[in-house]
């Protein structure tokens, strides 16, 4: 049963993905996007990560994504034009993918004790996964959040009307936001 | 019980919910329309049946009959998809509401819910958040600019007031400790009124937040904007005909019986009595399931009132009224009201 619903996400979400790529429109790729994201979560929760499947969805699913076709709405992004692509990205770009795969494939072949996860039927309980973030994984979780809000900081900073000339007060929170919105991406 | 079993009885209670909570949907309107008739001094329909009672059923059979429009410029796939999306999730999240006494049915059975999930509050937050999709993706595939405003009103307003709605409900799971809605309710069966979490809990703050929060998040009156008729024709569902705007209507009126559910719940004891051991439990054994079902039904049916009653008095918010409210007042007192149960938690 679990191996079926596996192999059934798994499909959705390689199709997704690949759908994303393929078309022109941006609000399809958005939506092939969610449809990504939300089959990320079934898998989550064939782990046993009921938390985290919630979280998936309703972050990134319902949240990050409604504001991906919010945009795309608002600026009413039209039709991409297909390119042929440039010689030298066909030239170089096979190769570095093939490369890039071969890298990771030694590296995880390799690598030896990165424990084990399989899809199982029990399922981590939401007070255990709160117990080690606020003991063990104290001081990680606490630099996200600082990081989080450090961006929200710089993109209040940034909004703020008047803010595009030098002033004294602005200038340190928005020199601080490109750093913390690239981490906040990561850090999530 | 076996997996046969176990799938015969899920799909058993699948159709009779669903079927259950389209009747509710049907007769919600009903009720929206004599209360708010008799608010503003007129009968509401009266024709159809004893006061009106048929006339739902006359609704339905007038939209399935219409003449299916689909204007030329829109695009297809999407627009087709859009009203799917919206019943669809609002149709979902009942699945792990409990309504009543867990393992009432015989030999133990779970009769009155469909699935116990550890995590149904954060399962309905979830597909709440999707059902969003639905409105947006309507508005923008209709090719109108009305359409366009009313949906984009929609996503800005349903991100912003789901912040304060999922922070007013921390301060409950606080208390809880538990995502899992029967043990939620079951915490709150002690004294009856005096331990719900709305007034034992001291969760009152919470309560008006979630209030506030859900009533935007289902786009009624006064946060009405996506659908604002006098300024958008009928926002994002101005290009859709028949069966299609019925699914939008059937949509939000599930969404009202769900946040009412919801509230019931997490604030109002779910389905237990509000004199708590006051009243002997009944002995007959049918009477003892289903007096749980009366009061869970009953609160409900109280939240639905209040929903028609402040749309028959409330105008309708000007749009950064709107956003104000919720990101300058809801969003910091949401935030107060679990500092504040953290504090009480913590020093008890």
């Amino acid at each position: 049963m679990h191996l079926i619903l596996f192999i059934v996400f798994a499909g959705f979400c390689l199709a997704g993905a690949i759908n994303l790529l393929l078309q022109t429109h941006p609000i399809n790729s958005a939506l092939s996007l969610i449809v990504v994201m939300t089959s990320l979560a079934v898998l989550y929760l064939l782990l046993g990560a009921e938390f985290l499947a919630a979280a998936q969805v309703i972050v990134y699913a319902g949240a990050i994504m409604v504001l991906f076709t919010f945009v795309v709405m608002l600026l009413n992004a039209g039709r991409e034009e297909r390119t042929r692509g440039s010689r030298a990205a066909r030239a170089v770009g096979f190769p570095a993918v093939v490369a890039i795969l071969a890298v990771m494939a030694t590296v995880l072949l390799c690598a030896q004790g990165l424990g084990v996860s399989s899809v199982r039927d029990s399922i981590t309980p939401t007070e255990e996964l709160s117990a080690v973030l606020f003991t063990r994984l104290l001081l990680p979780f606490e630099v996200t959040s600082v990081l989080i809000l450090i961006a929200i900081l710089g993109a209040v900073a940034l909004a703020r009307p008047g803010s595009g000339e030098p002033q004294g007060g602005a200038g340190p929170e928005s020199g601080a936001d490109p750093a913390g919105s690239a981490e906040r991406t990561g850090g999530k | 019980m076996t997996i046969w079993q176990f799938f015969l009885w899920s799909v058993l209670k699948v159709a009779v919910v669903t079927a259950v909570l389209l009747m509710g949907v049907a007769y919600t309107i009903l009720l929206e329309r004599k209360l708010v008739g008799r608010i503003q001094n007129r009968w509401g329909p009266s024709r159809v049946g004893p006061f009106g009672l048929l006339q739902p059923l006359v609704d339905g059979a007038k939209s399935f009959l219409k003449e299916d429009i689909i204007p030329t410029s829109v695009y297809r796939p999407l627009y087709l998809i859009a009203p799917i999306l919206s019943l669809g999730c609002a149709l979902i999240s009942i699945a792990v509401v409990p309504f009543g006494e867990p393992n009432a049915g015989p030999g133990g059975l779970d009769l009155f819910e469909i699935s116990n999930v550890n995590i149904g509050l954060l399962v309905i937050l979830g597909v709440t958040s999707i059902g969003v999709y639905g409105i947006a993706l309507a508005g923008w595939s209709s090719n109108n600019k009305y359409s366009l405003l009313g949906s984009l009103r929609c996503s800005a307003q349903l991100v912003s007031y789901e912040l304060a709605l999922g922070l007013s409900l921390v301060g409950v799971v606080l208390r809880a400790g538990t995502f899992n809605l029967r043990v939620i309710v079951e915490q709150q069966a002690t004294k009856g009124v005096l331990s719900w979490n709305v007034f034992g809990g001291m969760q009152f703050v919470a309560f008006f937040i979630y209030l506030a929060a859900a009533f935007a998040e289902t786009n009624r009156s006064p946060f009405d904007l996506p659908e604002a008729e006098s300024e958008l024709t009928g926002g994002y569902h101005t290009e859709y005909s028949s069966m299609k705007f019925a699914m939008f209507f059937m949509a939000e009126y599930a969404n009202m019986i769900t946040v009412g559910c919801v509230a019931t719940l997490l604030f109002l004891g779910g389905w237990t009595s509000p004199f708590g051991n006051l009243i002997p439990p009944p002995e007959n054994i049918l009477v003892h399931a289903l007096f749980p079902i009366f009061w869970f039904a009953a609160k409900v049916f109280c939240f639905l009132f209040l929903y028609i009653w402040v749309r028959g008095t409330l105008p309708r918010l000007r749009y950064d009224q709107l956003m104000n409210f919720g990101w300058r007042y809801l969003t910091p007192l949401a935030i107060l009201n679990i500092v504040a149960t953290s504090l009480w938690l913590a020093f008890r």
